[in-house]
């Protein structure tokens, strides 16, 4: 089964309960998604033994070829390419790699070529896998290096999913096709908030979710009530309380040192696997 | 509306002495970004916020703006396939690298990217592109200034050009108000908004925890920083849930020539200014929280030269 964690506002604990959850588990695979900031190699401290570049293609122009025609930057919707009457000018940061412009330029001036603009490792910690990627800094698009970390995926195995926030395009990548999405959110105003969002885009998905919420105790009671009302099952809370935040500021799994918390975590999943068979 | 804009990225010469952009920033999320951002509003006088967070905008649930003006955001195009056309051959499918098109030839319109490719290798034409609408980008009035914001709608690409809207829109209204400053919250990661929140801008102020991640993200983003040439400062939030990592955050800021303008302690009582709709600010003008946010406001005006 593939469950994937994901939010909305940032900083709600998606790494803290993807974390804590792949400890609790046997046969488990963890694949950080959030590849602009990850984290969870932080916590789990992995001993990796693969690193694999992450490439794009980008046009590269032969000028012997090229007769300015300008067809090519008429056809990215990117404006990847600027054609002046001596020169091509190339903007890769702008490029979705997409190969367009080389099937249309008539004149076979365009070739691709390999961009770096990250890289994946894949390690090993305790029971479990981790996959990770890293953007370049600089770099615009993750989506590509999303798309290698989920290449990694092995059915075989429980699969947990770390979600960068937001509710835009990297977001998409990372749930796709997964099985069940957790929302972990706080009950505050943002985090309701941008929950909603985030159901919103689960909904036209149709991938069957369930809430997490986290730092339980702060903020209002509104998020409650907006699960109650749509009927959104909250299947885990996890207290405000400060060893659990110090823990976290530490880098270790809260439920390492707080072996009640393994148990909680493994009910979570079996929760997740009977919602999910329903 | 149409109007012709001058690009946000490039200050022109007049305006850069009397206003600043300020980028606020975090590489990691939950850190505080739209609780500084929102005090800040409230500590300068004459700013136009702006909300670069399109994806997931919280920052208006403080700030209370009253829409002014609404326009369409067109960032993006789909794929449309006419049925009566197409004769399945498959071509589309091939060529296209974002997996957009199902075993059935329908179009997947989360993952269509409106590159187009599939238009030009469709043998039987049955292929074309078509603008939709991805989002909404507003202007505001709030009590504290104006206020450019969006709403990308959930799921869409292309956040960065709503951004680069959003400051549009920003500019516009700081050289209609003569304002002062423009004052940019951004989004979390170092990814497409968050680059397209800090290119040209004077100072970004970046936000951390004394986590191992806030470290970790915290190093990215001054890389970040430092690659879009924006001068970099910091503030450290909650600084005491852990003072160890704060000492180190500190002393790498150090190392790096990077000032840490301000310590915020952790309190309460910024979730219940959260809980009223209240920048901190306003709600507990007297607590450490606000004094501290303003300390590092004076630092981000002397980093300004004001």
């Amino acid at each position: 089964m593939i469950v994937s964690i994901a939010s909305g506002k940032g900083g709600t604990g998606k790494t803290t309960v993807a974390v804590n959850l792949a400890l609790a588990l046997s046969h488990v695979q963890l694949l950080d998604c959030d590849v602009e900031e990850p984290n969870a190699h932080l916590l789990l401290k992995p001993k990796v033994n693969q690193v694999k570049p992450v490439c794009v293609s980008i046009p590269r122009i032969n000028e012997e070829f090229c007769n300015h025609c300008g067809k090519c930057a008429e056809f990215c919707e990117y404006n990847a390419l600027f054609v002046s009457a001596e020169k091509v000018l190339v903007f890769p940061e702008l490029c979705h790699n997409c190969g367009g412009c080389a099937i249309i330029c008539p004149n076979h001036a365009i070739v691709e070529e390999k961009h770096q603009i990250g890289r994946i490792k894949i390690g090993i910690a305790g029971k479990a896998e981790l996959v990770y990627g890293e953007l370049e800094v600089g770099e615009p698009m993750p989506v590509p290096i999303i798309r290698e970390v989920k290449k990694q995926i092995d059915r075989s195995k429980n699969v947990i999913l770390d979600s960068p926030p937001g509710t835009s395009c990297p977001v998409i990548e990372t749930v796709r096709g997964s099985d069940f999405c957790l929302l972990v959110t706080e009950p505050t105003p943002f985090g309701l908030h941008d929950l909603k969002i985030a159901v919103h885009v689960l909904k036209n998905m149709k991938i069957p979710f369930g809430v997490v919420i986290n730092r339980a105790g702060v903020g209002d009671k509104k998020v409650y009530e907006y699960c109650k009302e749509e009927h959104t099952p909250i299947l885990l809370e996890i207290p405000f309380q400060r060893r659990i935040a110090e823990l976290y500021s530490r880098g270790i799994p809260f439920s390492q040192e707080m072996p009640e918390w393994k148990e909680k975590f493994q009910t979570l999943f079996n929760q997740i696997e009977r919602q999910n068979t329903k | 509306m149409e109007r012709e804009v001058s690009d946000p990225f490039q200050p022109d010469r007049e305006a850069e002495h009397q206003m600043k952009q300020i980028t606020v920033l975090s590489g990691k999320g939950g850190t505080g970004k739209t609780t500084i951002t929102a005090s800040f509003a409230v500590l300068a006088k004459n700013a136009i916020i702006a909300d670069c967070d399109v994806d997931a905008p919280d920052l208006h649930m403080l700030l209370h703006p009253q829409i002014m003006e609404t326009n369409k955001f067109k960032g993006s195009k789909s794929a449309v396939i006419d049925e009566a056309k197409c004769t399945k051959c498959g071509l589309c499918r091939e060529k296209c690298r974002f997996d957009a098109i199902t075993e059935n030839f329908q179009v997947a319109p989360l993952a269509c990217e409106g590159c187009g490719v599939c238009t030009i290798v469709c043998p039987a034409s049955a292929v074309t592109l078509t603008e939709r609408i991805s989002g909404h980008a507003y202007i505001s009035k709030t009590k504290y200034g104006l206020m450019a914001h969006a709403m990308l709608s959930p799921g869409e690409s292309n956040s960065g050009k709503l951004v680069t809207l959003v400051r549009q829109n920003a500019k516009i209204l700081a050289e209609k108000e003569n304002a002062d400053f423009i004052i940019i919250d951004g989004s979390p990661g170092i990814g497409c908004p968050v680059i397209a929140s800090v290119t040209g801008v004077d100072v970004g102020l970046a936000v951390t925890e004394p986590t191992m991640s806030g470290i970790h993200d915290l190093e990215r983003a001054l890389q970040l920083l430092k690659h879009f040439n924006v001068p970099p400062i910091v503030c450290i939030n909650m600084y005491d849930i852990n003072r160890d990592n704060t000492e180190e955050i500190i002393r790498f800021c150090e190392k790096s020539g990077v000032q840490v303008a301000g310590k915020i302690p952790f309190n309460p009582i910024v979730t219940e200014a959260m809980v009223e709709g209240k920048p901190v600010q306003e709600y507990a003008l007297g607590s450490d929280v606000a004094q501290e946010i303003g300390a590092v406001w004076k630092s981000i005006l002397s980093v300004l030269g004001i």
